[in-house]
């Protein structure tokens, strides 16, 4: 109920802002269109923790500029290698081990390799993720499992880092 | 200050403007479909994320900005997906990554080091 | 520098283009196309700043749903072009 709660209301705030508009037909239409959109997606059961992960918004907070900080570092290693005169690529593919707890996890985690230039996760099978690499440098960053600690803590909380999961 | 602001803007726009130029370089000189994804990792998020901050500074705090942010925060969430179905599309129809090195994944036998079938 | 900024979106895209008529492989065809999706995205924007009418960007954040639906089914339709049957133990994956 909290889940279709925030869903509606995080649709009424994206009408708002994108209408920008505030006189009563506009309104009360938009009103109707939030209903409609909630009550179909109660029928279809899509309103959950996965689809709609409000717990993990105060901790969002942290890992998104940690994210955005490793984009910005592994876009000018792959840059430095596209501009290479000798293009000193080493496709790698490698497996990483997802250590969270549930599929919300692991998507989050195969997402944020894939957005991180120079790796993009291939498959996902049981916490299994099969990764291309674009050189030997970006396969062994991820091996580090510096991103899987920090997704491991954004979904699971930091109990679960001390609890000893990889 | 006015100034300032419209430095870092035009630095930030510029610098999207060029990793959006080395991320097509990337599509163009990489060897592989794999590879190449690499390519246009760089244009979805260097590329992209820089232009919309400098336009963002240049707009301001309005309703621009908001607009512009949300699209970011669409592109990248709906970027990674869009990457990894055509992935998934692309070895399930018998595309192979052409690799320098594969190794031992924990569970499957079937490594081989020449695998550098391309066609489909 | 709007235009500037245009103009080199405008040479990703015609990079995109090359590569979506070179292939070689249809996958490589459908990453050029997506690439361009997203250029077209920046461009719409950058071109509403270039003529100061900011009501482009909704047309943008349109375009940028649409290239994600578009590459999504593209991709499904190739997937499975061949005849093949979808896999049954991957019948839930995208």
């Amino acid at each position: 109920m909290v889940h279709a709660l925030s869903l509606g209301l995080a649709m009424a705030t994206l009408w708002l802002l994108l209408s920008g508009l505030f006189d009563p037909l506009l309104l009360t239409l938009g009103v109707l269109s939030v209903i409609v959109v909630v009550a179909v997606a109660l029928r279809m059961d899509v309103i959950d923790h996965e689809g709609h992960p409000i717990h993990l918004t105060v901790r969002g907070l942290t890992y998104w500029p940690w994210l955005l900080w490793e984009i910005v570092k592994a876009n000018v290693d792959v840059a430095k290698v596209i501009l290479a005169r000798d293009l000193p690529i080493e496709p790698t593919e490698i497996c990483v081990k997802a250590g969270q707890a549930d599929e919300l996890g692991h998507t989050i985690y195969a997402n944020s390799i894939t957005l991180t230039p120079g790796t993009v996760s291939l498959d996902v099978e049981d916490g299994l993720i099969t990764v291309h690499a674009l050189t030997q440098q970006a396969a062994a960053d991820l091996s580090t499992g510096e991103m899987d600690r920090r997704v491991t803590e954004l979904v699971d909380g930091r109990k679960a880092i001390s609890r000893g999961l990889p | 200050m006015d100034l300032v602001l419209d430095v870092l803007s035009w630095a930030l726009i510029l610098n999207g403007a060029v990793f959006a130029i080395i991320g097509g370089i990337g599509m163009l000189r990489l060897p592989d479909m794999f590879a190449r994804m690499h390519g246009a990792g760089i244009i979805d998020t260097m590329g992209m994320i820089s232009i919309f901050l400098g336009l963002a500074l240049q707009a301001g705090f309005t309703m621009v900005t908001v607009k512009l942010v949300m699209i970011v925060l669409m592109v990248l969430y709906t970027g990674p997906t869009a990457t990894h179905a055509l992935a998934r599309a692309a070895l399930h129809a018998g595309v192979l990554p052409l690799l320098s090195e594969r190794r031992a994944a924990p569970d499957t036998t079937d490594t081989d080091a020449t695998d550098t079938r391309e066609d489909a | 520098m709007y235009a500037a900024a245009a103009a080199a979106v405008l040479i990703v895209m015609l990079m995109a283009l090359i590569r979506a008529l070179r292939g070689p492989t249809v996958f490589d065809r459908i990453l050029a196309v997506n690439s361009f999706g997203t250029l077209t995205v920046v461009l719409i924007a950058v071109y509403g700043f270039l003529t100061d009418r900011p009501d482009f960007l909704d047309i943008a954040l349109v375009y940028a749903l649409i290239n994600f639906i578009g590459t999504i089914a593209v991709t499904k339709y190739v997937q499975f072009a061949n005849g093949d049957e979808p896999p049954v133990e991957h019948g839930e994956d995208v």
